[in-house]
Formats: C-alpha cells, structure tokens, sequence
C-alpha cells in the first residue's frame, strides 16, 4: 500500500499499525512524538492498534515546549 | 548562522510582548544553503500552559505550520520561545525538552524593559549548548 508520511509517499506492507511506523521510520525519541492520522491526533495508548490503509496520511510532531527554569 | 528579516524579527518581539506576563511560542520555516539558514516565515503558536515559567505550543497550529511550511517549499527551521522574567539562554527545562539536534532554537528575553534580546541555540543528543550567530537583515 501508499502512505504519506510527512510529505513523502511511501511503500510498505498492509496491516502496518502507527507503532510499527514509527520503528521503520526510525523516529528518535518516539516518546515524545505526537501522531496525525488524515489530520486527526492519534492517542498514543492507540498506536499499537491502529492499523493504516492505502491513502493514509500520517505527520510525526514532536512535542515543542520549554520553560525558564 | 542564522539570518533573519526585520521584519520577521519585529514579528516576534510583538508576539511575545504581546503574550507577557506569559512566554509565548512559534515556530520558524526557511532554507538552507550550506551553513546559511535563511528564515522565511515566522508562525506565531498558542503557549496552551498559558505561563509565564512554561510553554507548550498547540499541537494543531504546530500541525497547520508544517503542512503550510512544506506547502511553501520551506524547511521547518526550529522555533522561538520568550522568557519574560529570564536571560536568553536555554534552561534545564528547554534542554531536556529540545528534541532536535538540527533544530535552532531562539529565545527572546524580555527581562529588560524595551530591551528585548534574542539569541539562537543549537542542543546537541547529550544537551551540549551551542550559541549560534544571527544577522538581522
């Protein structure tokens, strides 16, 4: 199947679920990134069930914030 | 080193005064050239801790930024943060929070009346800080 994946069009096997992307993709500090699936969030205790289809379209964000102290 | 428009840099000194007595947040977008980031596009993002000690940016602006970033053919840069109350270097917080190594991360201290200062950082996978050079055109 063809997803999108933040931007770029990629190939890979049915069934995929967002985990198994975000650990083919290499994402760094996967515990800090935020999923968008067809522009909607992905909770992470879903990760592991959502399952993609053809057409999909998936950004990683990593979480931006910070403080003064 | 970092270039930036006036008029980008006004941008954001009024999107922070703006936002005191919180820190306020956005993001920045451009090119590369070599060792030449070239910033092109300023988005001004939601603090949603609403703090003047933290931010967090809305996840969905930040969302709408990097599809709008890449619709414009620009690279997502890093992005900017405000200390109301604190020098402009990264605390303990922002470093444990910079994620990116290639990010830049600017920080405008407004500690001083009418004396905004705004720096860029570079934080490395170990949390080494790097001062980078900025040149306002």
């Amino acid at each position: 199947m063809t997803i999108t994946v933040a931007g770029n069009k990629k190939e890979y096997e049915e069934g995929l679920t967002v985990a198994a992307l975000i650990e083919k993709e290499d994402v760094e500090n996967a515990a800090y990134v935020t999923v968008t699936l067809n522009d909607d969030f992905v909770e992470k205790d879903n990760f592991e069930t959502t399952v993609l289809k053809e057409g999909d379209v998936v950004e990683f964000l990593y979480f931006m914030g910070g403080g003064a102290r | 080193m970092l270039k930036l428009k006036k008029e980008h840099y006004d941008e954001i000194v009024k999107h922070c005064v703006a936002g005191l007595p919180n820190e306020a947040c956005g993001l920045i977008a451009g090119t590369i050239d070599g060792d030449v980031k070239q910033i092109e596009k300023i988005y001004l993002l939601t603090n949603i801790d609403k703090s003047r000690e933290h931010f967090s940016m809305d996840p969905k602006e930040q969302l709408a930024a990097v599809k709008d970033a890449r619709a414009n053919h620009y690279t997502m840069l890093g992005n900017f943060h405000s200390h109301p109350e604190s020098p402009s270097r990264p605390s303990e917080e922002d470093k444990r929070l910079a994620y990116d190594s290639t990010a830049e991360y600017l920080i405008l201290s407004l500690q001083e009346e009418n004396h905004p200062v705004l720096k860029a950082f570079g934080v490395d996978k170990e949390k080494n800080v790097t001062v980078h050079e900025i040149e306002i055109i």
